[in-house]
């Protein structure tokens, strides 16, 4: 059982308080099983107006399952007390780096839930989705011209199934090339996703260093590229939130060795409309809908991972893919010789699809490129503010949409750490940047505000940091000790692993 | 803001782009446009949609029309759940972080497995990550596939394949279901849908027996809602356990976003794939969940990863757990009730029209049943759309003259007799 949070001391300075506010009365409750009663219900079904047909006894359940019993009442102050146990964008400033955690337009969930849309069955012949299916082509061709693509597929549920999708189209264009490679080349400063999906592909990772600016060393990347190498997966503005400076050779070098391109569209937000990976010469491009366009993340998905790739590989790409007929209308075309097939059951996470749709088109073309404007001056001003208590991680190159700072010279100054930081940054009323990623920078503080917020809330924010810093000094053991204004404070992790508790 | 950092322009931001790759005209977009005018526009995209709402729908194939309660997206679609991110700062998501362990409890006690993650995207690629997991013994990377199991999950596992190094292998049922999988000490797992892409019951414990004699693994998809009347795949002795979880609670929406779901027994819980939720204590020993087992995952593991899903479907598992608390176990086993029931009775009165007849003669089956037809079954669906019905998703067989028919609890006797009269009419 929990109980109430734990009074700050009264001796320690004035606390905001982390923005999560239990209300209700019922704040020591556990579970919904907890709640379970025998015989209580909410469920409400009309009376079966056919005659019941037996199923054959030998496959029949014997034991009722052990479903929580509760009334309606129940799962609404429920779940309502939960989603008070959460912090999401709508809360507050929310600038976990790598994420784009971007404020969310209400009309997006409003036009998902249109019942032409969320009530069409999947399995519809085409004439009668003709709505759906322009609204996949005309975003698709959107995202082209983003990208600088020539044809996109949006069936990957999320980014990392993009990955997949995008190096198994690397593996069918080298089978058709008639050698087969073995390797892919990644930056040491990659998503974990990368390596992953590299694997899951049929591939060996090669890690590529980096070189004292942050971004590709593309000497080094020269010398370990050769025959065997598929393909280079990149993310542009990098992890670092750097803007790979040298690209044309980056790409150069790997096409020179008969290799592919691979754009993780992880950081597009900072360049919509500045440039285009295409034009950089990436050949495959993922695009994360939820990260740059706004779809909610869903407290972790769902997402949409969209892939684009140049002409040349458009014959790979999954089916079915939406073809536009001479007559102006919409088909779903379901075979296709060299496709690599199917990436998902049905079209991809449609719900999402519409809801990029939405911000895509309700920001334009102009629109997109103030986006991409807003969400780096946000993060230079605001690294600009924090950079005196927080060095930059690589201060020589000018961070784009996010920056990569780093806490080392506090940690050695007062033995206080990145994750006590961000603890601290919580009992000061916000959710704190990402931590210890990426890998490759020690004490890592990756911050991305994104271009929703407003000069005061990176303001206030910064002023948190700059408190959290101070107090390090001063206070140490307020940042030991945080949270102390969470529901619940510091978890035991290896505790949970330790001894598995994974269902009631 | 720009006089802070010391610049002049906005231009300045984006200086370390070299010129020869910068967009030097705009986006070939149109300009951006009012909320009221992208309303208009995607209002007219959805009316060209027709759709379960004005459809009297009996499609199914993977997706069904089930009634989804109020209360399930009253509170899912809360906004401090849905504009979350997954919970890396536990103390700020432990309403998420709870309502996934709920949910990971309810997959088990629905299940009679031991363990389920926190969700994967849908029911297809959920099997794709199950046969990974299957083929991590060694020496055993061949794939058996029922027949019978849905094509777009056989054509997934295709797709996946390509990477993994395996192609899935079927075996031939009879009359629709069950079949004799000859299993070799090299073969990972052996795969049934039950009830089947047909809707058919399977005989699944003699299916699983033979995997298990042979040592291989085995996995079953399975309908959700049909576990209130037909035993677990605990029970039927699966050792993997996947299912589209559209049914729990999720709208249709033309396909996705869907949930994946996945059980297995605790044997295999650090080879699963995705984020699972542990329980634990804090400092002051207050009860609270964390991500956990997180060595298997892709952003600690890197290429050693079980898989390389991050972003998930948890918004759709969300949904689910408020959808099964809705039902509970009475709820759910009269549910199941009804969808047998009223899928019996359409079989029995779409047959009784002149030239229809069941695909596979008694086979017994849940919600969804395949006919025979004496026309193309595409031409005869076209027809009932005319007359207001949604009548089924037409099959390969039976030289396309095969439709299945799935009927949920939405249908009513009415419906039912209506679309066996229109059925009539169309085929008169």
């Amino acid at each position: 059982m929990r109980e109430e949070p734990r009074t700050p001391a009264e001796t320690a300075p004035p606390r905001v308080g982390a923005p999560l506010r239990v209300q209700g009365p019922r704040q020591g409750h556990g579970t919904l099983k907890d709640l379970s009663r025998p015989g209580r219900r909410a469920f409400s079904l009309p009376e079966l107006d056919v005659p019941e047909t037996a199923l054959p006894a030998d496959q029949l359940r014997h034991v009722r399952s052990g479903l929580p019993e509760v009334a309606e009442r129940d799962l609404v102050s429920h779940f309502t007390r939960l989603s008070q146990l959460n912090y999401g964008v709508d809360t507050g400033f929310y600038p976990l780096g790598s994420c784009s955690m971007k404020y969310n337009p209400k009309i997006a969930e409003n036009v998902a839930q249109l019942p032409g849309f969320q009530r069409a069955h999947p399995q519809q012949p085409d004439h009668s989705v003709q709505g759906s299916l322009e609204l996949m082509w005309r975003l698709e061709h959107a995202l082209c011209e983003i990208t600088g693509m020539a044809r996109a597929t949006l069936q990957p549920p999320a980014g990392a199934c993009g990955e997949l999708t995008g190096l198994l189209i690397m593996r069918a264009h080298h089978e058709r090339q008639g050698h087969q490679r073995k390797r892919v080349a990644i930056p040491d400063s990659s998503h974990g996703t990368n390596p992953a999906s590299v694997r899951l592909a049929g591939y060996e990772a090669l890690k590529i260093p980096s070189d004292a600016r942050g971004l590709v060393d593309v000497s080094a990347l020269e010398k370990l590229i050769d025959e065997d190498v598929a393909g280079l997966m990149l993310t542009n503005p990098n992890t670092l939130g750097l803007f790979e400076e040298e690209i044309e050779r980056v790409t150069a070098a790997v096409h020179d060795i008969g290799g592919l391109v691979y754009y993780d569209g992880a950081n597009l937000n900072a360049i919509l409309g500045r440039c285009r990976p295409g034009d950089m010469g990436f050949d495959i491009v993922h695009i994360n809908t939820h990260k740059t366009f706004a779809t909610p993340h869903g407290g972790g998905g769902p997402g949409a991972g969209p892939v684009g790739v140049t002409e040349e590989l458009v014959p790979y790409l999954p089916v079915p893919r939406v073809e536009r007929l001479e007559d102006g209308s919409f088909e779903l075309e379901h075979e296709a010789a060299d496709s690599i097939g199917r990436m998902h059951g049905f079209l991809g996470n449609f719900g999402v699809l519409v809801r990029a749709y939405a911000y895509v088109f309700l920001h334009g073309g102009d629109g997109l490129r103030e986006v991409a404007e807003r969400s780096v001056l946000n993060a230079n001003y605001l690294a600009e503010r924090v950079k005196g208590a927080f060095p930059l991680a690589y201060a020589n190159g000018r961070p784009m949409h996010e920056f990569v700072a780093t806490a080392v010279p506090l940690k050695e100054e007062t033995g206080i750490r990145a994750m006590d930081v961000a603890k601290r940054v919580i009992d000061l009323g916000y959710h704190p940047s990402t931590v210890y990623f990426p890998l490759v920078v020690e004490e890592a503080l990756m911050v991305e505000p994104t271009e929703t917020e407003t000069m005061e809330s990176l303001d206030a924010f910064a002023d948190a940091m700059l408190q959290a810093h101070r107090e390090a000094h001063e206070d140490p053991e307020l940042l030991h000790e945080a949270p102390v204004t969470t529901p619940v404070r510091r978890l035991h992790e290896a505790r949970a692993a330790r001894h598995l508790i994974l269902r009631w | 803001m720009l006089r802070a950092i010391g610049l002049s322009s906005v231009d300045q931001l984006f200086d370390q782009i070299p010129e020869a790759v910068r967009l030097d005209r705009p986006l070939d977009l149109p300009d951006g446009v009012s909320e009221m005018e992208i309303l208009s526009d995607m209002r007219d995209l959805a009316a060209r949609n027709r759709s379960a709402e004005d459809l009297v729908c009996f499609a199914g194939g993977g997706a069904y029309d089930h009634f989804v309660p109020a209360v399930v997206w009253a509170l899912a679609g809360r906004s401090e759940f849905y504009t979350s991110y997954t919970p890396y700062q536990p103390e700020l998501s432990q309403g998420v972080l709870q309502a996934l362990f709920e949910y990971q409890s309810m997959i088990c006690d629905l299940t009679g497995l031991e363990v389920s993650n926190a969700s994967l995207y849908d029911g297809a690629t959920a099997l794709a990550e199950a046969v990974n997991l299957a083929r991590s013994a060694p020496g055993r990377g061949r794939v058996l596939v029922s027949s019978s199991v849905d094509a777009r999950y056989v054509d997934t596992l295709r797709t996946y394949g390509r990477g993994a190094g395996y192609e899935p292998e079927l075996f031939d049922t009879v009359e629709g279901r069950g079949g004799e999988p000859s299993v070799g000490d090299d073969v990972a797992c052996v795969i049934v849908q039950h009830p089947n892409a047909y809707g058919l019951l399977e005989p699944a414990r003699e299916l699983f027996g033979a995997a298990h004699a042979a040592g291989a693994r085995a996995i079953q998809v399975f309908d959700p809602l049909s576990l209130g009347v037909l035993a677990p795949p605990g029970d039927l002795r699966a050792d993997i356990a996947v299912a589209e979880g559209q049914v729990l609670g999720n709208h249709l929406n033309h396909g996705g976003p869907y949930l994946g779901v996945i059980a297995t027994r605790l044997d295999d819980v650090r080879r699963l794939p995705g984020r699972i939720v542990g329980e634990t204590v804090d400092v002051d020993e207050r009860i609270g969940y964390v991500l956990t087992l997180q060595a298997r995952e892709q952003h600690i593991r890197r290429e050693k990863a079980t898989s390389n899903i991050c972003t998930n479907q948890t918004l759709m598992a969300v949904a689910a757990t408020v959808y099964l608390g809705w039902l509970g176990p009475q709820g759910l086993e009269e549910l199941g009730r009804q969808c047998a029931s009223k899928a019996a009775y359409a079989a029995e009165r779409l047959s009784e029209v002149p030239g229809v007849e069941p695909l596979f003669g008694d086979a017994p089956f849940f919600k969804e049943f395949p006919l025979r037809l004496p026309r193309p079954a595409g031409e005869v669906r076209d027809a009932l759309m005319e007359r207001g019905y949604l009548a089924g998703v037409p099959l390969p067989d039976a030289r396309g003259h095969a439709l299945l028919v799935a009927v949920t609890e939405r249908r009513t006797r009415e419906q039912i007799d209506g679309l066996a009269m229109a059925l009539k009419e169309v085929l008169a």
